[in-house]
């Protein structure tokens, strides 16, 4: 019985990880430009998780942990952001949000 | 066997990653993470990391997304329009992000050639990640706790009402 290569894994990563940042450069709507920050920090997880087992630690496992938590974070205060945001200027595309611009 | 599952689940992760990105309508693409999410616990799982397979499908899949569809719902926001689209960015972003993909798999295929195999590693229980988290990591975990204190703050205060 074969088992997987722990390459494979991160390359899968690295997938999941350019297909969040060719969200983030390339869609025009900021609740997508947040979910694709998302995916990148899911990538980077799975990384992690990789690593921790390749070395056989927890360790990797906590900075996942932790990752994980600081999204969670992220999303309540991004999201109450998005809604002051669409709140004031009824739009919710980052192109007609350039009030710091001039 | 191992192959099998793992391809599975890797292949529904990276076809949702991708309706993510393609997706105009944001309520889509929320679905479509949640898809990443769920098959990526189960690829925590496969590596022993039993805690944070739960913790994904909890906080992620659950708590967050829900925000998310959440906050889509309330803005009523519709399919996302063309206009303004830069074509600075699709022509160097592009394959700029295409020499980072093959940069990153070239790195990662020439180096960990080692083997997964389901149960290889049994060190990711609830009860060994909560030892390290109160021992080794005390100290991060309770500035994460700050952290989330001064997160719900943060959006108590941006998303109320304005007073006078």
């Amino acid at each position: 019985m074969s088992g997987v290569p722990i390459s494979w894994y991160l390359t899968l990563s690295a997938i999941l990880f350019t297909l969040g940042v060719a969200g983030f450069l390339f869609r025009r709507n900021i609740i997508t430009v947040f979910m694709s920050i998302e995916l990148m920090l899911n990538a980077v997880n799975l990384s992690f998780i990789a690593f921790s087992y390749r070395l056989q630690q927890v360790n990797g496992h906590l900075i996942a942990f932790f990752v994980m938590v600081v999204a969670a974070a992220e999303a309540a205060v991004g999201l109450a952001i998005i809604l002051t945001v669409f709140k004031n200027r009824q739009t919710l595309n980052i192109d007609e949000i350039d009030s710091m611009k001039n | 066997m191992d192959v099998i599952l793992f391809l599975i689940f890797a292949i529904i992760a990276v076809v949702c990653a991708i309706n993510v990105v393609v997706q105009t309508h944001p309520i889509s693409s929320a679905i479509s993470l949640v898809g990443v999410m769920g098959s990526l616990a189960i690829l925590y799982l496969t590596l022993g990391a039993e805690f944070l397979a739960a913790a994904q499908v909890i906080v992620y899949a659950g708590a967050v997304m829900v925000l998310f569809v959440f906050v889509i719902m309330l803005l009523n926001a519709g399919a996302e329009t063309k206009k303004g689209q830069s074509s600075m960015a699709l022509f160097l972003g592009g394959p700029l992000l295409v020499a980072l993909l093959i940069l990153l798999v070239w790195f990662v295929q020439s180096r960990y050639s080692e083997t997964v195999h389901f149960g290889g590693f049994r060190g990711g229980s609830a009860q060994d990640v909560g030892r390290a988290l109160f021992t080794t990591y005390l100290l991060p975990f309770e500035v994460t706790s700050i952290l989330i204190l001064i997160a719900i703050l943060g959006a108590i205060v941006l998303a109320r009402k304005e007073m006078d």
